[in-house]
């Protein structure tokens, strides 16, 4: 009787393994970030564009914000531009740019080139900062509460679905 | 003779080319070397996410071995090196997570497969000895 049935069994549970397999596969290259639900790294960064200015974590606690890492080397940062220009233009959040692994001029032309849709964005050019949030990939962007707590974090291109299903909600919007 | 040297150059440049996908970092001991190699072997470039840290070319990589260099010279240990990498990157970035909640399923797995095959060849070996006997009976 299990002699018979076995091989039917084994077919079963190796269709659901395909299954979920295929299910995860989109997202198997994604990371889920360990900072979801803690405080942002400390970081003091120049802002690009104004070499006197230093922005801290601390600065930025008191209103929720987008940080878009990007750099003008990264393909798909200029892909997701047009829709992060979007979200910052909707004023829904304050939208801030962590130039990341760049050169300060590479990067301005750039934004001369695309736009800047960016309050500012700070200058991380050793990619330090981005260790301590643990990029590994441009584009990546966090969205950081009111208190400075990270509560989201998309990897790769931002697109609308991700503004209305996780970032919108997340602001009380 | 000139075709031989050309051919031993070649071959020597192959091998420089895989020996060293890693810019020179200094250390006081060559122990504390060996504990490097050891140490960046275990934990998985996240860029290239099928490399190691050690073997990895990615910019990331490197920056994160300087990272990791700079903690061993500061007298960190491998857990204090291994705790800094999870906190940022979670426990993805070990090749030989710790054991205990999502890995539990990954460590076990190897266990609970060999036990599915054992029965698989109980009942197989089970069922073999019953046809053989009722064969016999009926010859």
């Amino acid at each position: 009787m299990i002699g018979r049935l076995l091989p039917v069994i084994i077919f079963l549970a190796l269709g659901l393994l395909l299954a979920v397999g295929l299910k995860i596969a989109d997202h198997k290259t994604e990371i889920p970030s360990p900072l979801i639900g803690k405080r942002m790294p400390d970081f003091a960064l120049p802002v690009l564009g104004q070499e006197d200015r230093t922005v801290s974590a601390e600065d930025l606690i008191g209103k929720p914000f987008l940080l878009n890492v990007w750099a003008s080397w990264c393909p798909t940062c200029r892909y997701e531009h047009p829709v992060i220009t979007d979200l910052a233009e909707s004023g829904a959040v304050r939208v801030i740019g962590l130039n990341y692994r760049d050169e300060a001029a590479d990067a301005q032309q750039w934004l001369r080139r695309f736009g800047n849709p960016y309050e500012f964005s700070l200058a991380d050019v050793s990619g330090r900062t981005g260790i301590d949030f643990g990029v590994y990939a441009a584009p990546e962007s966090f969205l950081v509460d009111a208190e400075g707590n990270v509560v989201f974090k998309q990897i790769g291109a931002m697109t609308y679905e991700v503004i209305e299903q996780e970032i919108l909600p997340r602001i009380g919007q | 003779m000139l075709n031989k040297w050309i051919k031993l150059s070649l071959f020597l440049l192959v091998l420089s080319g895989s020996a060293f996908a890693q810019e020179p970092l200094a250390f006081d001991t060559p122990e504390q070397e060996a504990r490097f190699q050891q140490l960046t072997l275990e934990l998985r470039c996240l860029v290239c996410q099928n490399q190691n840290l050690a073997d990895s070319d990615a910019e990331l990589a490197r920056d994160l071995r300087e990272e990791i260099h700079e903690m061993m010279m500061a007298g960190q240990d491998n857990e204090q090196i291994k705790t800094f990498l999870v906190d940022r990157y979670g426990d993805f970035v070990l090749y030989r997570p710790a054991i205990g909640g999502n890995t539990l399923l990954l460590w076990l797995m190897p266990g609970i497969l060999l036990g599915i095959g054992a029965i698989v060849i109980l009942f197989t070996v089970r069922n073999r000895k019953r046809q053989l006997a009722t064969q016999r009976q009926e010859g």
